[in-house]
């Protein structure tokens, strides 16, 4: 059950970033970026755990779960750390994820050369 | 009197195309133009490093290419010019280093193919040159970076995306009467209809390619019925539809007779090219390779080419401007 609700969520969300490639004229980037912050309001005014809740990582593992991980990182830093948790938490929770999307971008840049889509 | 108007001019020795040559990429190579091109790679590097260096190299090799096949050396050419997509046209002056050739550098963005032509056959009607080698080249992966995104962010396409053309288009004008002759040109000017979106320059380019044909028709008399074919460089299915809605705004009639070397290079079903090639590369071997060939076999006699270009900055647009069209064009004539 668990595997549906995850696809029918994370479905949604991808779809929802492809009807705003088709239809409007934002960038890809733009499209990111708006995802994460959307990730990020939503989280703050609690419409977000309702969803995770629903789709686990199916919510968790699209950019707008980075917004929803970066706001619960701040919120949980801020608990233990007080105010300075608004400037590290949100990077402290998601340190793992960055930290491994530089990495193995590094290493995949050492072994591979970019080619066009074919 | 050579000038017909504002933006034509008619050149009375009629300089003549006397040789071209083209190179493709692979995807090119699969579309359904592959038979004309004078050589296609067989993948994005060519044996290079990076893709500016492999657009460079395909320059390189389609300026050798064109002096061979025309038998003539660097020393019979009075000028190369030329111009690519990329900052400081790196491709064209790389390309020539070696070559020794006197160098005129033009961006015209995709319209560099016609600009090229149409300044060359000009200095040569002027007599101040008896051979001018015209030529341009684009590679899609150094235009993506260039105008977009790096390949390697990986981002989706947008449906009214074109796809820029790897190849590259070279031809030697020549005092020398053989072959088909350039009979007339019309520099266009810059049109701005306010376009802002990078994923769309066919529309941002069909006002530009409309004017310049209006005026060509309007300076020589002409209709659209002098010509077997019209053909714009790059204005691919979407910018080609307004451009005959436009004209045809305009009491002028082209369809049946026009023609888009984006849509004449890739079967956009099959290949997935979405709207259709672009790019500098895109006129430049639609030209050097198939138009070329079916002037000399005569199962075209009088076309109009018509190159249109994007001038369009990632900077500029980033800060608020919109996307320049230009299109020039040349009438090649047997």
């Amino acid at each position: 059950m668990s595997y549906l609700t995850a696809f029918i969520t994370g479905g949604i969300l991808c779809s929802i970033g492809q009807i705003l490639i088709d239809k409007t004229k934002l960038t890809p980037a733009r499209i990111l970026v708006l995802f994460i912050v959307s990730g990020v309001i939503l989280t703050a005014i609690g419409l977000y755990e309702p969803i995770v809740k629903f789709g686990g990582a199916g919510a968790t593992v699209p950019l707008t779960g980075f917004g929803y991980a970066l706001v619960n990182g701040v919120i949980k830093e801020i608990n233990n750390y007080g105010f300075l948790g608004i400037f590290t938490g949100g990077i402290k929770a998601t340190a793992a994820g960055v930290g491994a999307a530089i990495f193995f971008s590094l290493i995949v840049g050492l072994i591979f050369r970019a080619h066009a889509k074919a | 009197m050579k000038r017909l108007g504002k933006k034509t001019v008619a050149l009375t020795s009629t300089p003549h195309i006397i040789e071209t040559s083209s190179i493709v990429g692979k995807k090119e190579g699969e579309g359904p133009l592959a038979k004309y091109f004078d050589f296609i790679l067989e993948d994005e590097y060519w044996g290079e490093k990076s893709f500016e260096k492999t657009e460079i190299k395909i320059l390189k090799e389609n300026l050798n290419k064109v002096l061979q096949k025309a038998k003539k050396t660097p020393e019979d050419i009075n000028y190369i010019l030329a111009g690519d997509l990329l900052n400081q046209c790196i491709s064209s002056s790389y390309a020539v280093r070696e070559s020794e050739i006197p160098f005129i550098g033009l961006y015209g963005a995709c319209s560099t193919m016609v600009e090229s032509l149409a300044v060359g056959s000009m200095l040569v009607d002027g007599g101040f040159a008896d051979n001018v080698i015209a030529m341009t080249s684009s590679h899609f992966c150094s235009a993506e970076r260039q105008f977009r995104f790096p390949l390697e962010q990986g981002t989706q396409r947008t449906p009214t995306a074109q796809w820029t053309v790897t190849g590259s288009g070279a031809a030697i004008v020549s005092t020398e009467q053989k072959g088909p002759k350039i009979t007339n040109v019309t520099i266009g000017q810059v049109v701005d209809m306010g376009i802002k979106d990078a994923n769309n320059m066919g529309a941002a380019m069909a006002p530009a390619a409309a004017d310049t044909i209006y005026s060509h028709f309007d300076e020589t008399g002409r209709d659209p019925s002098y010509y077997d074919l019209i053909v714009t460089g790059d204005l691919g299915i979407i910018g080609g539809e307004i451009l005959k809605d436009i004209l045809l705004k305009n009491d002028i009639n082209i369809k049946g007779r026009y023609n888009d070397c984006g849509i004449l290079m890739f079967d956009s079903k099959a290949q997935d090219t979405h709207a259709g090639g672009s790019g500098c590369g895109c006129c430049g071997s639609v030209f050097a390779g198939y138009l070329y060939n079916k002037l000399q076999q005569k199962e075209l006699n009088r076309i109009l080419l018509v190159a249109t270009g994007a001038l369009m900055s990632p900077t500029a647009i980033q800060q608020g401007e919109a996307i320049e069209g230009i299109a020039h064009a040349v009438a090649i004539e047997n």
